[in-house]
């Protein structure tokens, strides 16, 4: 290279640079900020009234598992917590679980529907997205609650004489965030069922493959991409979900989310909002790691 | 010794859709495919050929009508529980698989042993000759190397009857010609019945042993390629196949009597008005002054290298077209407008059924 390109070469990388210098700037500001200013804070102690009070103490992240006695200030497993991260777990990885197995055969279908029959399903499976989701919990709340629409009209019919007690209860924040977000397990779904060869099916039932087989052995590993996205989408606002458990957990069912709130709200300990905040990030992005890492390795055998 | 019959087909109807609209692919079609033989359904697009192969694999169901394998009904047997494999027009090989597992992947359903199956994976790698791309993806084949892996795909099983769907036809010329070699090469080395659907005529006679001229949802012969070109018993047939040239007769006496006046003698017991059918290079042209020839005029040459074809015009104004071998020169001696004498070589008037 003469000296006169390795100029042309160097000028054209710095122009790069600065024409997405305010991009970067943007970014930084608002992506790295405010996570700095949490991870700050997590080191920190509480104030008396909210915020914090400048000065370092790791009472915040020991205080995710454990509590201070009130009387003699020994340290106790704090149980109350460990089953709200129990109950995130388990009601993220059962939404996922729940989500696909009604979100693939509904995405099967719509993508195997003709050309314009599937615009129209696809429009139908986004409607509830024009709709804010508050409405759309509400709207549940008032299906499931004592007084509500199920129960009223068991009652009527006859078939029960006291309400059943749905509301508030593990299974009413599953069924929540499983209506919820299924629309973003169907999308992906589709988008790679859409892309599958049909004639790989036939080969592989031309191959001796039963009909379990085929889905097994030839559809998943085929439309994974879209099994991992569609997951990842319902797992990761799942296991932050906020809304959904307030609404139909009631106080009693509270996921990591409302625990996070409860401290920047009534608990008054913002450090340890933002030590759980840091927590369920790394919690979440280690997940997401581990998964997409088992499901290349899968891919990478081919079996 | 006898023949036996690997795939048989009896008044099978196909029909796509319901009532009115209804289509039918295929109108009553029966046929017989003899065990060990290269059997070609040829036929243009539409004609029904694909579907009466996707009826023998399972794919559809017929109408109305039994597929027979060996004898036994499989009419209703899913493709799973057919011992028949498939060589799509797209290949249609697994992408999340390798070269070797795409091969074995039949004997792997069938619930073969391990070392049983990376045996054959083996052999079938070499007779395709592709043992150095076992464990490459089948996306980072070429397409004559995808062609390959989907033959030894649908042969590593061993099926009673391999189907093949215009598995040629996404190739170039060249590669084309050399997967036509390749396999009637693996169809004489593991004697298997091919059963081969193609609209490419020259396909259907350089590779088959017997062919099936279909169309509009009809069997219209089945023949060797020889009874198919010399003997058609139809227009569709005498057109599909070849060049060829039809002359309008009516019976007389017993000969056939052309539209310009001339008596011609051809093997038929059919009368009235009939249509003869006579290939371009089984006329001669000859002097105008010859016993029995047919007067004509010359319209047109046209020079092709090997063969030149001459157009020429019968005094009733039928237009028949010769095809002569190029002399050394070039030029075959002829001018336009020249008054020639036409004759057939013997046995080459055939008569149409329509």
């Amino acid at each position: 290279m003469s000296p006169a390109e390795q100029e042309l070469v160097t000028r054209s990388a710095r122009n790069g640079w600065l024409l997405s210098a305010p991009a970067l700037v943007v970014l930084t500001l608002a992506a790295v900020g405010p996570l700095l200013i949490v991870v700050v804070y997590s080191f920190l102690l509480p104030g008396k009234y909210g915020n914090v009070v400048w000065g370092f103490s790791l009472d915040a992240w020991s205080g995710i598992l454990y509590t201070r006695d009130i009387f003699d200030g020994t340290l106790a497993l704090a149980d109350a917590h460990l089953s709200i991260f129990w109950r995130s777990v388990k009601l993220s990885i059962l939404t996922t679980i729940f989500t696909f197995v009604v979100g693939f055969p509904t995405a099967w279908f719509i993508a195997t529907r003709p050309q314009k029959a599937r615009a129209m399903w696809l429009f139908l499976i986004t409607i509830p997205f024009w709709t804010n989701l508050l409405i759309r919990t509400f709207a549940i709340n008032e299906i499931i609650r004592n007084e509500g629409l199920l129960n009223s009209t068991l009652i009527k019919l006859g078939l029960i004489t006291q309400p059943i007690e749905m509301i508030y209860t593990d299974g009413a924040v599953f069924v929540g965030m499983t209506y919820v977000y299924l629309p973003l397990m169907v999308l992906p779904l589709f988008a790679a069922i859409d892309r599958f060869d049909m004639r790989l099916m036939e080969a592989a039932y031309d191959l001796y493959a039963s009909p379990m087989q085929v889905l097994r052995r030839v559809i998943m590993p085929v439309v994974k991409p879209g099994i991992v996205a569609g997951s990842i989408l319902v797992f990761v606002p799942s296991l932050g979900a906020y809304v959904t458990p307030r609404l139909l957990g009631g106080g009693k069912n509270m996921m990591i989310g409302n625990f996070i709130e409860l401290q920047f709200g009534q608990g008054r300990n913002w450090p340890l909002g933002a030590s759980l905040s840091v927590t369920l990030l790394i919690v979440v992005t280690g997940a997401l790691l581990i998964y997409v890492r088992y499901a290349n390795r899968e891919a990478g055998n081919g079996q | 010794m006898t023949q036996t019959i690997a795939v048989e087909a009896n008044h099978v109807v196909k029909a796509f859709g319901h009532g009115e609209t209804a289509v039918r692919a295929l109108n009553d079609v029966s046929v017989q495919i003899r065990t060990g033989e290269f059997f070609t359904l040829l036929g243009p697009s539409g004609c029904g050929k694909t579907t009466l192969l996707r009826l023998i694999a399972g794919f559809e169901m017929p109408s109305a009508g039994t597929i027979l394998l060996d004898g036994a009904d499989i009419t209703t047997l899913p493709p799973n529980k057919r011992p028949v494999n498939t060589v799509f027009q797209s290949y249609a090989l697994f992408p999340h698989l390798t070269v070797a597992q795409n091969i074995g992947f039949g004997l792997e359903m069938l619930g073969r042993p391990k070392a049983e199956v990376k045996a054959r994976v083996d052999q079938m790698l070499a007779l395709v000759k592709l043992e150095p791309m076992a464990d490459r993806k089948t996306s980072q084949l070429s397409g004559g190397q995808q062609q390959r892996v989907a033959l030894a795909r649908a042969l590593a099983p061993t099926p009673k009857v391999l189907l093949l769907d215009e598995p040629l036809s996404a190739l170039d010329l060249k590669l084309r010609k050399e997967m036509q070699l390749e396999l009637k090469r693996l169809q004489l080395e593991t004697g298997i019945t091919f059963v081969f659907v193609t609209h490419d005529q020259e396909e259907a006679l350089t590779m088959s042993d017997r062919i099936g001229v279909m169309s509009a949802g009809k069997l219209q012969q089945v023949g060797s390629p020889k009874e198919i070109y010399t003997k058609p018993v139809n227009r569709f047939v005498a057109s599909f196949i070849g060049e060829t040239n039809f002359l309008p007769a009516t019976r007389d006496g017993d000969a056939y009597r052309l539209d310009c006046g001339i008596k011609v003698a051809a093997p038929s017991s059919a009368t009235g008005r009939v249509t003869l059918t006579v290939r371009p290079e089984q006329i001669r042209i000859g002097a105008e002054t010859d016993a029995d020839a047919l007067p004509a005029k010359v319209t047109n040459l046209v020079y092709f290298g090997t063969d030149t074809h001459c157009h020429v015009n019968l005094p009733d104004g039928t237009e028949v077209v010769v095809r002569l071998q190029s002399p050394a020169t070039g030029d075959a001696g002829l001018a336009l407008g020249q008054a020639v004498g036409l004759s057939f070589v013997p046995d080459a008037l055939q008569v149409l059924e329509d």
